[in-house]
């Protein structure tokens, strides 16, 4: 080894050691950020927020199944009196009354604060007598006479009106006490996590106590039917978890299967443990440099970059098979051929670049997954080839040697013959045939050809989606699609515009543009509004004789009233209610569920109900109504079209993207080849392949998503390798090279193709786009290339196999 | 609150149920049970009354009643306000303008055999009537009158004794008085020829 060499060991080590402690050191996420654009505005912040911590995200559904009714019932009781007491939990419902006589007192302690219909001319004389006659004529109904002992204190009714704002949402329907389906088969409880939904290691842990609660409950339980009882969970949360375990088990599972079968296909080929190793060392060293690239650059790295890190072996793998294959020709021609590094690390050098050109078009993305996902790619890449060309060398034990595969590469040639020896033009007509051919198919498909929704890339099963759909419809609680977001820099300047907005959204509702809308001020009313209301009410003396006035006529004398002048006198007194007066009670959660806290601002959501036969809201008009009513600070959102909208423009971004990064490809090549004539040949196979993989997957009715979109770039990066090598043996007229050639080649490929091969068997849906993108796709991309390539003039030297000293 | 909402509910309950129509002559309870047993369908119109201690005047309010047998009834308020109440299965639905809410009887164990025993009085189960009410018979077949005194003392607490007058398989009157003082009078006809 010479001083040379040493330092670039040194210098290697030193970065790998760099990059260690940077990879040690990075923060790691797995959360929706990977899908929050890098300058988000205003809206889509709240979008992803929304989704991330909203309180729809902190929902799991669950229900008990199997077993007799009885079991059932009890178990969801016991269950639920367990969680309730478990503070990772904000709110449990099941349908029981557990906080009902809190729930009570609260609303009736503060009625003359809480309910809309107080104001000045109520505790008028003649809005007295208006509000007492109306109380009167509800005694007549179940609901007036369940109010009668109220009479006295409440002779406007406040509390009737209180509770029939809260309660305009549908019940689920109960069964011996607690919530059922409307079959009876299931029970049903819902509980809200206290933390956000994005905090998948918190959901992870809540998921865990409920599943631990519903054991202890069928252990205690007395009915024999319990035994067989079932829990399935579902909600925001649980598909989290269910997801990044999916992702991890299948990330972890494909990652030793295709290892195992990338190093028994290189031990195969090498027949020797060093080669072995030192194959691997680009393929490591680029993983690892690529992460700490990605610390660096963005701060924290995604799981969703750490997921695809196999993209990277697809390539990395291959520089050093050619490095190990066809630096061997080099030594058996030691004399008269040039050194490995003069005669193929221009061509490896132009492959990475070319692909760094494909993967750099990925970096300016404004979906972060797929800027962090380049950035990987690109500095892994420089990593692997840099180490290949420099420290490989360096490592090269004396006397090494790999099996000869030239016998391989012959037996290659020898099949490929008949076709490469047709004529030329039968082969650019073939090719040019099947372009056509592939165009026709997208062309057909092309409205479809692209899935534009945000849920395709969403590691959730259709079965357990239409599950949870199942159980929201048991529940009454159609999951949230349209709301109205109103905000403000405090929590009560959000409920003050909630109140603003709220004539605006009744006026809608008696228009049937919506079914109805919720609101945080039902709970809780700003305290502008709250003060308002206490002004309004009169003094004692006032009050009395207002009263007095307002009886006259009624079957309901004053002095019966005392009760109430007491209650309004002791409302005039009293402090305004605050969030924290609704601690104990289950008006709490409902208040959080409609309330989203960001850094500086506080936002009142109020979901909007689909009017009767309709499945959605008509936004525009809602927004129309909005802006001309100038209620300043209120949105609309419409959360699927939103989510679909942010996903269909990061789509359209990397395939311009992407487009861009092809022509730079083009451009370098020219520079590169200097030819327009050998551009074409080189990426003429690639293009096809693509194509051919497009309109295979177009005809077998798979949608693309972004992820096929990466994967036809990895197409491109991994066969420009393989038409460039082509290209350069076409140069090099080398005699008997070319088996050599065609055989690191075949090698490479079938790397490739196993380790994106296996992700085509996986459960999540991005690694199968990618898998069965790729996998083909190289395949052809090598087939294509090399069968537009010319055969070597002579035949394939015989030759010994007898070692050389490596050339250092 | 629910709870007590629930208990006024089920008040309600007893006059809709108690004025279900009946059936064919007989001379006594058992011939009078027999007929209501008979009775599949009925449809009759209400007037109600409730007398309030703090109230100077009765509350009125009138409407339709429709019973299916074997447990199907339904109390169509149309004056003062339109209401809509129905007791189906083991559920009572109230239906108000846009409001409509389900309540489950057997969410309120206490109010179950309650309800069960005026199903039993619609199917003329005198044997369940029986097991929850004392039952008292007077009068003949045209002129009769039942009064049902719960057994169970957390009953009592709310109501002290309904009374249901009829005559032949016509229902005439529901009375009930409540443990506060206060009673409703429900009074029964036939529906105007159309």
């Amino acid at each position: 080894m010479n001083r040379g060499q040493v330092s670039v060991i040194a210098l290697w080590l030193t970065c790998i050691a760099l990059a260690s402690l940077i990879v040690a050191r990075a923060h790691y996420i797995t959360d929706l950020s990977a899908f929050l654009p890098a300058r988000p505005t205003p809206m889509q912040r709240l979008l992803v927020d929304q989704l991330r911590d909203g309180p729809a995200s902190r929902l799991i559904l669950a229900a008990i199944e199997q077993g007799d009714a009885a079991a059932r019932t009890q178990v969801s009781m016991a269950m639920a009196a367990r969680l309730r007491r478990d503070s990772q939990f904000s709110s449990v419902n099941n349908g029981e009354p557990v906080t009902a006589e809190r729930d009570r007192e609260f609303l009736f302690e503060h009625r003359y604060l809480l309910s809309d219909s107080v104001n000045a001319a109520r505790f008028s004389a003649s809005g007295l007598h208006a509000a007492i006659e109306d109380t009167l004529d509800d005694l007549a109904s179940p609901a007036g006479l369940a109010l009668k002992s109220l009479l006295p204190n409440d002779p406007t009714g406040e509390m009737l009106h209180i509770l029939e704002r809260l309660e305009s949402a549908p019940a689920p329907s109960t069964r011996d006490g607690v919530w059922v389906s409307p079959d009876e088969t299931r029970a049903l409880l819902v509980a809200q996590t206290a933390a956000g939904g994005s905090d998948t290691d918190a959901q992870a842990a809540a998921i865990e106590a409920i599943r631990a609660a519903f054991t202890a409950a069928v252990r205690e339980s007395h009915p024999s039917g319990a035994k067989a009882l079932q829990l399935k969970l579902s909600g925001p949360g649980v598909f989290a978890v269910d997801g990044r375990a999916k992702i991890e088990r299948a990330a972890v599972r494909l990652s030793i299967a295709s290892g195992l079968l990338v190093v028994t296909l290189l031990f195969a080929v090498y027949r020797s443990l060093p080669a072995l190793g030192l194959g691997l060392t680009p393929v490591a060293s680029g993983a690892l440099i690529g992460i700490a690239a990605v610390a660096l650059g963005f701060g924290a790295v995604h799981g969703i970059t750490l997921g695809f890190g196999v993209t990277l072996i697809g390539e990395s793998v291959d520089y050093s098979i050619y490095f190990f294959v066809q630096s061997r020709r080099t030594r058996e021609h030691a004399a008269e051929a040039p050194s490995w590094q003069q005669a193929w690390w221009p061509t490896i050098r132009l492959g990475m670049l070319t692909s760094v050109c494909g993967f750099a078009s990925l970096l300016p993305s404004g979906f972060p997954g797929l800027a962090q996902l380049g950035l990987y790619s690109i500095s892994g890449l420089i990593a692997a080839a840099l180490v290949t060309r420099f420290v490989l060398p360096a490592l090269l034990p004396g006397g090494f040697v790999i099996h000869d595969v030239a016998p391989w590469g012959r037996f290659i040639a020898q099949m490929l013959r008949p076709v490469r020896q047709s004529p030329g033009l039968v082969l650019v007509i073939c090719g040019l045939a099947l372009a056509a051919l592939t165009l026709a198919v997208l062309h057909r498909h092309q409205d479809t050809l692209w899935n534009r929704e945000l849920s395709a890339l969403s590691p959730i099963s259709a079965e357990d989606q239409i599950y949870d759909a199942r159980l929201r419809g048991d529940l009454g609680a159609a999951d949230v699609r349209e709301l109205v977001i109103v905000s403000g820099p405090t929590l009560d300047s959000a409920l003050e515009g909630a109140e603003r907005a709220a004539p605006v959204l009744e006026a809608l509702g008696n228009a049937h543009v919506i079914g109805g809308f919720d609101s945080p001020v039902n709970y809780l009313p700003s305290d502008s509004t709250q003060q308002a209301r206490r002004d309004s009410l009169p003094d004692a003396p006032q009050l009395l004789a207002n009263l007095r006035q307002a009886t006259t006529g009624l079957s309901l004398d004053s002095q019966h009233l005392q009760p109430f002048l007491n209650d309004v006198e002791a409302a005039r007194r009293a402090p305004l209610v605050t969030a924290h007066d609704l601690q104990g009670t289950s008006l709490r959660a409902g208040f959080d569920a409609l309330i989203l806290h960001q850094q500086d601002r506080w936002n009142a959501l109020l979901p909007l109900h689909a009017p009767p036969k309709a499945e959605a809201v008509d936004t525009a008009r809602v927004r129309t109504a909005l802006q001309e009513a100038r209620i300043n600070g209120a949105q609309v959102l419409d959360l699927k079209q939103e989510s679909d909208a942010l996903y269909a423009s990061y789509l359209s971004e990397a395939i311009r993207l992407s487009l861009a990064g092809v022509l730079a490809l083009i451009v370098l090549l020219l520079v590169a080849l200097r030819s327009p004539l050998r551009v074409a040949r080189v990426l003429a196979p690639l293009v096809l392949a693509v194509l051919t993989v497009a309109a295979g997957l177009a005809f077998c009715g798979v949608q693309l998503t972004i992820l096929h979109l990466v994967g036809m770039l990895l197409i491109v990066a991994v066969g420009s390798n393989y038409a460039l090598f082509f290209d350069r043996e076409a140069r090099l007229h080398g005699a008997g090279s070319e088996a050599l050639t065609l055989a690191s080649l075949v090698i490479a490929n079938a790397g490739t193709v196993i380790g994106f091969g296996l992700l085509s068997f996986s459960q999540v849906p991005v690694l199968v786009a990618l898998g069965t993108t790729v996998a083909p796709g190289a395949f052809l991309a090598l087939l294509f290339a090399a069968l537009g390539s010319r055969p070597d003039p002579s035949p394939p030297l015989a030759h010994s196999s007898q070692p050389d000293r490596p050339r250092a | 609150m629910r709870r007590r909402y629930c208990e006024a509910l089920v008040l309600v309950w007893l006059w809709v149920v108690t004025s279900a129509p009946a059936a064919t002559p007989s001379i006594d309870f058992d011939d009078v049970m027999h007929l209501l047993a008979q009775r599949q369908h009925g449809r009759v119109e209400f007037v109600e009354q409730q007398f309030l201690a703090v109230l100077n005047h009765p509350v009125e309010s009138s409407g339709e009643l429709r019973y299916d047998a074997p447990d199907r009834l339904e109390k169509r308020t149309l004056e003062p306000r339109a209401e809509t109440l129905v007791l189906a299965g083991g559920a009572l639905t109230e239906e108000r303008g846009e409001h409509r809410r389900v309540l489950d009887l057997h969410r309120y164990p206490q109010i179950l055999p309650f309800v069960e025993s005026i199903r039993a009085t619609l199917a003329g189960d005198r044997g369940a009537l029986e097991r929850i009410f004392h039952v008292e018979f007077a009068g003949s077949v045209e002129r009769w009158s039942l009064t049902l005194l719960p057994l169970d003392p957390q009953l009592t607490r709310i109501v002290k004794q309904v009374q249901i007058d009829g005559s032949r398989d016509q229902l005439l009157r529901v009375e009930i008085r409540q443990a506060d003082g206060d009673r409703s009078l429900m009074t029964l006809r036939a529906p105007k020829a159309p």
